[in-house]
């Protein structure tokens, strides 16, 4: 038997930029394993487009920017916002949403403020909402679950797919209409005046569903795997996505009401419905737009967890996180003055901006 | 202050001291109405009649108004003028008048007008300050123009639509379609679409004076090589 020593000191280095990107990339598979089984191929198109467009335009601006382009090519950091960009995307949306939404991420939400590291906003989120708010229809359209869609009716194959999203490949065999349908959230909000048994039992995404929503429940539940492999890998900390999930769960617990027809859902649906856990572990946790502090990710988290809840429930939008995360994104510097660390040795934590004695 | 020459005046107020891009004063109106071509250049135009207006009479009265009520003095004429502006529009483009609605009588609050009879049109002759206020005008709704058509294409897909509500019957058919309607970026007509084309404006109007000032530079008389004396002690200056 080999005794391998090995001097001190045993600790590792801390994980370069790099590593910390690919573990993100690899964290989102068993999420985009679900979201293919349900959806069909969508979300990989979307996903290989955006990362195609994203390292484009990333080369494209670093070179404009006289910096060096294989440098911050092997950051990884555009794929990171790319791959999530096409997680949070519609399956089959047109090419031209992907493409828009990954320029704006990369050009405007990233470079204009300085490149990584400098950017007040998520880049992903920012590329999400200005689509949400520029392309309502085509960003509201979602495929039925597999298992869910009318007898006669499949998920278009990989051929399919790539016709729906590139039309310039030949008209598809099939409509996108056929197979588009609600998801948990919207068919949960569009039931107005009904108890929450009688939503149940009125739709299959609910009635059929093994714990709460069919097909998002899995989704959500891979990322939540993802994301707990993160923090096992110390990626990041376990603040901001745990007080994120507690504040959408208190939330969602005080304002159940029982069930009746005004009550805003049972916390096991927000928390696996929508984006919630691909925001919690993947978006919230973003090393660069959150607060600093352990402290402070936790307002910080909670307080997503908390706005998600009360847009979701009383906004416009069925879900909320890319709006959430964007709203406290403002907000994490002012969370960061306030929750400056105690040094050691001082007797109480200071704000950062207190004036040196 | 009573040299200046008019061509200076004319290039501060169109580009090196231009209200929307250097002085960025005004912003409120000139993001919230460059939504089209049209609006923009009625708004552009109601700015320029008050700019010129309360210009022309705050240098008549430059020397009738003592310090202490200059400012309430400059609002009311402004007030003035921006009431007989908002008169004429309800004249004659009353459709256009109700599309602008709030922002009309805000012309009051821009402060590029103010800042104009404060900073120049009280301290100089009637002439010049009358050229003053039309070439920041001028100036202001270049700015709002080019902001309009910018997000009038990208937000709509159209370029110069509706113009007949400021030109009349005229330009019903001035319309030019860029692409399919109902393709719009909806963001760029939306506020935050506005602010990042002024963005962009602010930049390309720095890079282009960035680019001006090092060909002026390398223009510039090159340096003459004359042999110095070596100094050992001391600061060559």
């Amino acid at each position: 038997m080999v005794f391998a020593r090995a001097s001190s000191p045993h600790e590792h280095s801390a994980l370069s930029t790099r590593q910390v990107m690919q573990y993100v990339l690899l964290a989102t598979l068993p999420g985009l394993v679900a979201l293919t089984w349900n959806f069909g191929w969508g979300t990989v198109i979307n996903i290989l487009l955006a990362s195609t467009v994203a390292v484009g335009t990333e080369a494209a601006i670093v070179a404009l920017r006289k910096r060096p382009v294989l440098f911050y090519l092997q950051d990884c950091s555009a794929l990171v916002t790319a791959v999530l960009l096409g997680l949070a995307l519609p399956p089959l949306a047109p090419w031209w949403l992907t493409v828009i939404g990954t320029l704006f991420a990369i050009g405007i939400a990233k470079h204009l403020y300085g490149g990584l590291g400098f950017n007040p906003f998520n880049p992903a989120m920012v590329g999400y909402v200005v689509l949400l708010i520029s392309f309502p229809v085509p960003m509201t359209t979602w495929i039925t679950p597999r298992d869910l869609l009318p007898a006669g009716v499949h998920l278009p194959d990989l051929w399919q797919s790539l016709q729906i999203v590139f039309p310039i490949l030949g008209a598809p065999g099939q409509a996108v209409d056929a197979i588009t349908g609600a998801t948990p959230l919207d068919a949960f909000k569009h039931h107005t005046g009904l108890l929450v048994e009688q939503i149940y039992a009125a739709e299959p995404l609910f009635s059929r569903a093994e714990i709460v929503s069919y097909g998002w429940e899995w989704v959500n539940l891979g990322f939540l795997a993802g994301g707990v492999w993160l923090i096992y890998k110390k990626v990041f900390t376990w603040h901001a996505p745990v007080a994120m999930l507690l504040g959408l769960t208190l939330m969602a617990a005080l304002f159940y009401d029982g069930g009746s027809s005004t009550s805003g859902g049972s916390p096991i649906m927000h928390l696996l419905s929508g984006a919630t856990m691909l925001g919690a572990f993947f978006i919230v946790t973003d090393p660069v737009t959150s607060a600093t502090s352990a402290r402070g990710r936790l307002v910080y988290g909670a307080s997503i967890g908390i706005l998600v809840y009360i847009i979701r429930v009383w906004g416009n939008y069925p879900d909320a996180v890319a709006f959430a995360v964007l709203l406290m994104n403002f907000a994490a510097p002012l969370i960061d003055n306030y929750t400056l660390p105690r040094t050691y040795g001082h007797s109480k934590a200071r704000k950062a901006t207190e004036k040196k004695p | 202050m009573s040299d200046v020459s008019y061509r200076e005046i004319t290039s501060n107020g169109l580009w090196s001291n231009n209200p929307a891009l250097v002085q960025m004063l005004g912003l409120c109106p000139l993001l919230a109405v460059s939504g089209s071509v049209v609006n923009a250049m009625g708004l552009g135009l109601a700015t320029l009649l008050v700019l010129a207006g309360s210009n022309l009479v705050v240098s008549l009265i430059r020397r009738q108004v003592s310090d202490a009520v200059r400012i309430p003095v400059f609002v009311m004429i402004i007030a003035t003028f921006t009431t007989c502006t908002e008169l004429l529009m309800k004249a004659y483009t009353y459709e256009l008048y109700q599309i602008l609605g709030i922002f009309i009588p805000l012309i009051v609050t821009n402060c590029t007008i103010l800042g104009r009879a404060e900073a120049f049109a009280s301290k100089n002759r009637v002439p010049a300050a009358l050229v003053d206020g039309i070439m920041m005008g001028a100036g202001f709704g270049a700015v709002l123009v080019v902001v309009g058509a910018i997000r009038e294409i990208i937000g709509s897909g159209t370029l110069f639509a509706n113009m007949n509500l400021l030109f009349g019957p005229v330009a019903a058919d001035w319309k030019l379609e860029l692409f399919g309607d109902g393709h719009g970026l909806l963001l760029a007509i939306l506020p935050p679409g506005a602010f990042i084309v002024v963005g962009f404006l602010i930049a390309i109007k720095n890079s282009i004076d960035d680019v001006i000032a090092t060909r002026r530079a390398a223009r510039a008389a090159p340096v003459e090589k004359v042999s110095r004396r070596v100094r050992t002690t001391g600061t060559i200056s």
